[in-house]
């Protein structure tokens, strides 16, 4: 018993920092607030019935963002607690052991938890409204794909109050992270963290490939697709292309860990250079990932609120694809300074220069369409206009860096952190923003405040710019990443960053209080087409009914609902409505993942018998499905027609 | 929805849209399998040569076991093909003997495989030896870990065939196993070849 409570004590939970102990009593209040709350409101049945066994990828989708603004909070806080820590030199905010912990959990929930999250919610919710379907493809594997993620990001989160979170960097570079100079569970938790949310991804791209190929409405060929789905479809390609990559490196040094073999160590001629390799293998597809959906989703708002079609959407397509291919050659570019030698650096320097091009004939193809373009300004039109010009700023020091022989002097400084943060934030948040916004009132009925949207939008630009544009000059100066107390002279630019980092916090909470207050007081939408759409997820009614086109239209040419709007067609033709079959809700995907997380809790502290344990309710859970035979139900004519004629006030 | 092709027609396993979006996800599941593979692929050649103080490759492996192990791999897969040839004409009791066969196959090259992992242990070339051995170890294991897999699958399958015969989706299901049971003999053919006939002479 004392064995145990030392063991407690000692290993199992976090113990002697202040922050963390203040982490776990309010993670301790949050977590008996829930429970009083869904208690006292008896919301317990309501839970699992609507939410932790849907199918519904409408539900998915909401219950991904929810999610990915909870990591948002999450990693946000830590890059605050970074801030804090190197505004002043000799801060003593936090010592070097957890400021290695909090830059690791930052990058890899921003990356894994917060940014992919958040566009394959969008993603799910979107797709098959803009393709005319009734689901996905593979609506169960689209729970389990949701629960996997939910329960990789849960397992990767504890760390910080279990056991000590991962401190090697989002890039777990070996042999830092391996089991000699690293001994205990905190690698393991990175690295079955990502492992369990990687197995979601990879059958999301799965099953987002199949939708987009076999699930569209009569009449829309491939290029009359929307171009966010033209976006996602590219995007789960290379999802399908580069997660077993990372599936495979995690594997492997997870053996390495726990059962001692020598892929990454520095005995038994193993060579830490290849997880280097396996790592940017996926990881710059990676960043391609989370970047063209957000593309897509700023040609949405662009040509919506420039009111005309896009300007080139053939290009758009084709760069398109060509940055997907170019994503797998560029790896290298990630570690010149590693040795490859000249000839190896110069092609991937090449390779990543190419990226440029594709990258900048999108840039154009945004600015054309909104050449002569009678613009609106409103929130997400704003999101998308200050992603421009930032997103060129990280472009372009992208191909500074992309240059080998330059490289060598920029290579993990600060010069890296602006680059990357102006790709990724300019990109891919100010992406999610945009994208949420506009596809606000469709998935909850109402439009978010413009006002607050624009305060929130004002803060976070300017914060962002403030906090990062002066990072490129510490990089200069030589600041070097990861460092955890700054020289005497980076003082002024690093309190400037520091207060550029107030601001976006302050933008993030108008965002979210926006959340909250719109609940409460914005209209409701009373028809579908809050924003005078153009593709046909605004032709459904809103809120949309869970089997979202009564009748599915034909469709005509590209901007489907443009073309309908100019006909007066709608999704719901009396005449035309058939019976529609719809998939049975089912709680096993909850169920198996939670096993999933307990087998791989069980992996992390390496107690084998708990993996067994875990592994063992997967197959049994996969065995019941096997066997589960059941063909969904249909939708009778009178409920569709109720609903529908509900939904539209009695017309037609 | 989209090219809504005769649907009456053609193989049972194709009549429904279910079913060709699960034979068409499978494809594309297979591609994520050729990447994870030529992932393990790629690690071993890194890691070829890399055996520190352990036995070398040329040492351990032998011609007669792997072409046994090979010859009971690649009749499985010509039986499995017979299998879902039975199938599409129809006989459940066709289809169910030349499954059978072929899970006995696959049985008998888990037990080579087996039993080569114990001798190799035995003779001081395991997972903690050395970096080739583990790359060895990981990618031939895995592929061994797929075939174990797939002769479950394939055992609920025939438990489902004979609950309920040929319908759209048991012969889905046998058709989508077929898949996969052939895609793990090209995985390891390219095994034969690259780890094991390399390894024997250089």
């Amino acid at each position: 018993m004392e064995n145990f409570i030392n063991f407690l004590v000692d290993d199992f939970f976090v113990t002697g920092e202040p922050l963390i102990y203040g982490a776990m009593v309010s993670m301790a209040l949050v977590s008996i607030a829930i429970v009083f709350v869904l208690t006292y409101f008896k919301k317990w049945g309501y839970l699992w019935r609507e939410w932790l066994t849907t199918v519904d990828h409408k539900k998915i989708g909401i219950m991904y963002i929810i999610a990915a603004i909870a990591m948002l909070f999450r990693g946000g806080v830590d890059g605050l607690m970074m801030r804090i820590q190197l505004t002043l030199p000799g801060m003593e905010f936090l010592d070097s052991q957890h400021y290695n912990e909090v830059f690791t959990t930052h990058g890899t929930i921003m990356i894994i938890f917060m940014a992919m999250p958040f566009l394959i919610g969008l993603m799910n919710y979107i797709i098959p409204l803009q393709i005319g379907a009734r689901d996905v493809a593979f609506p169960f594997l689209n729970a389990v794909s949701f629960w996997s993620f939910a329960f990789g990001a849960l397992l990767f989160n504890i760390s910080f109050v279990i056991g000590g979170s991962p401190d090697a960097g989002w890039t777990n570079y070996a042999p830092m992270a391996g089991e000699n100079l690293n001994p205990g569970p905190s690698q393991n938790y990175y690295l079955m963290g990502l492992q369990v949310a990687g197995i979601g991804t990879l059958a999301t791209g799965i099953n987002f490939l199949v939708t987009i190929l076999k699930m569209r409405a009569p009449g829309m060929k491939m290029m009359r697709l929307p171009i966010f789905t033209w976006s996602s479809l590219i995007t789960s390609i290379i999802i399908v292309f580069a997660f077993p990559i990372l599936t495979v490196a995690l594997a492997l040094m997870t053996v390495d860990r726990i059962f001692g073999s020598h892929f990454f160590t520095l005995t038994g001629e193993g060579m830490p250079m290849m997880w280097a390799n396996l790592f940017w293998l996926w990881g710059h597809p990676e960043v391609y990932i989370v970047i063209l959906p957000a593309f897509g989703i700023f040609s949405e708002v662009i040509s919506t609120f420039a009111r005309k079609q896009l300007f080139g959407y053939k290009a758009m397509v084709i760069s398109m694809v060509i940055i997907a291919g170019l994503s797998f050659v560029v790896w290298v570019h990630h570690f010149f300074t590693m040795g490859s030698g000249a000839a190896v650096n110069s092609f991937f320097s090449v390779t990543t220069m190419l990226i440029a091009v594709p990258t900048g004939v999108k840039i154009f193809n945004w600015l054309g369409t909104m050449y002569k373009g009678r613009i609106r300004f409103d929130t997400p039109m704003l999101w998308s206009l200050a992603f421009i010009p930032c997103f060129v700023i990280g472009g372009v020091t992208g191909v500074m860096l992309a240059m080998a022989a330059a490289d060598y002097q920029y290579h993990n400084t600060y010069f890296l952190v602006a680059h990357f943060h102006y790709v990724l934030i300019a990109g891919t948040v100010f992406g999610c923003f945009a994208g949420l916004t506009f596809w606000y009132p469709k998935m909850f009925g109402h439009k978010m405040n413009e006002k607050l949207g624009k305060i929130s939008f004002w803060f976070f630009m300017i914060g962002f710019n403030v906090c990062f544009l002066p990072m490129y000059f510490l990089g200069f100066a030589g600041m070097p990443r990861r460092t955890y107390t700054i020289e005497p002279e980076w003082m002024p630019l690093s309190v400037t960053a520091s207060v550029g980092a107030a601001l976006m916090a302050i933008g993030f909470a108008v965002f979210v209080y926006n959340i909250y207050y719109s609940f409460r007081y914005s209209p409701r939408e009373t028809q579908g087409d809050a924003w005078d759409g153009r593709a046909l997820e605004w032709a459904t009614t809103t809120p949309v009914p869970y089997y979202n086109f009564a009748t599915v239209p034909k469709i005509e040419g590209p901007e489907a609902y443009w073309i309908m709007k100019s006909k007066g067609e709608t999704t719901y033709d009396k005449e035309k409505v058939e019976p529609i079959h719809m998939p049975s809700d089912s709680g096993i995907p909850f169920i198996m993942m939670a096993f999933m997380f307990v087998g791989s809790f069980g992996l992390v502290w390496e107690w084998i018998w708990m993996a067994i344990a875990g592994l063992i309710g997967v197959l049994v859970c996969m065995f019941i499905r096997s066997f589960d035979y059941d063909d969904g139900f249909h939708v009778s004519v009178e409920e569709i027609k109720e609903t529908e004629e509900k939904a539209r006030g009695g017309e037609k | 929805m989209s090219a809504d092709t005769d649907l009456t027609t053609g193989p049972l396993e194709y009549r429904s849209h279910e079913g060709r979006m699960n034979i068409l996800g499978f494809w594309i599941f297979i591609g994520a399998e050729v990447a994870l593979f030529s992932t393990l692929f790629a690690t071993y050649a890194v890691m070829f040569g890399r055996t520190g103080d352990s036995p070398v490759p040329a040492e351990l492996f032998e011609l007669p076991m792997v072409l046994i192990m090979t010859f009971l791999l690649l009749t499985s897969s010509f039986t499995c093909g017979i299998a879902i040839h039975e199938m599409r004409r129809g006989s459940l009791k066709g289809l169910l003997t030349w499954l059978a066969i072929t899970l006995v196959l696959g049985l008998g090259f888990l037990g080579f495989e087996i039993y080569e992992f114990v001798h190799y242990i035995h003779e001081g070339a395991s997972l903690q030896s050395s970096a080739f051995w583990s790359g060895f170890f990981l990618l031939t294991g895995t592929h061994g870990l797929h075939v174990l897999l797939g002769i479950s699958w394939a055992t609920l399958l025939i438990v489902q065939l004979r609950q309920r015969g040929l319908t759209p989706v048991t012969s889905r299901k046998m058709f989508i196993v077929g898949l996969y049971w052939h895609f793990l003999d090209v995985i390891w053919i390219f095994i034969f070849t690259s780890v094991y006939l390399i390894g024997m002479v250089v």
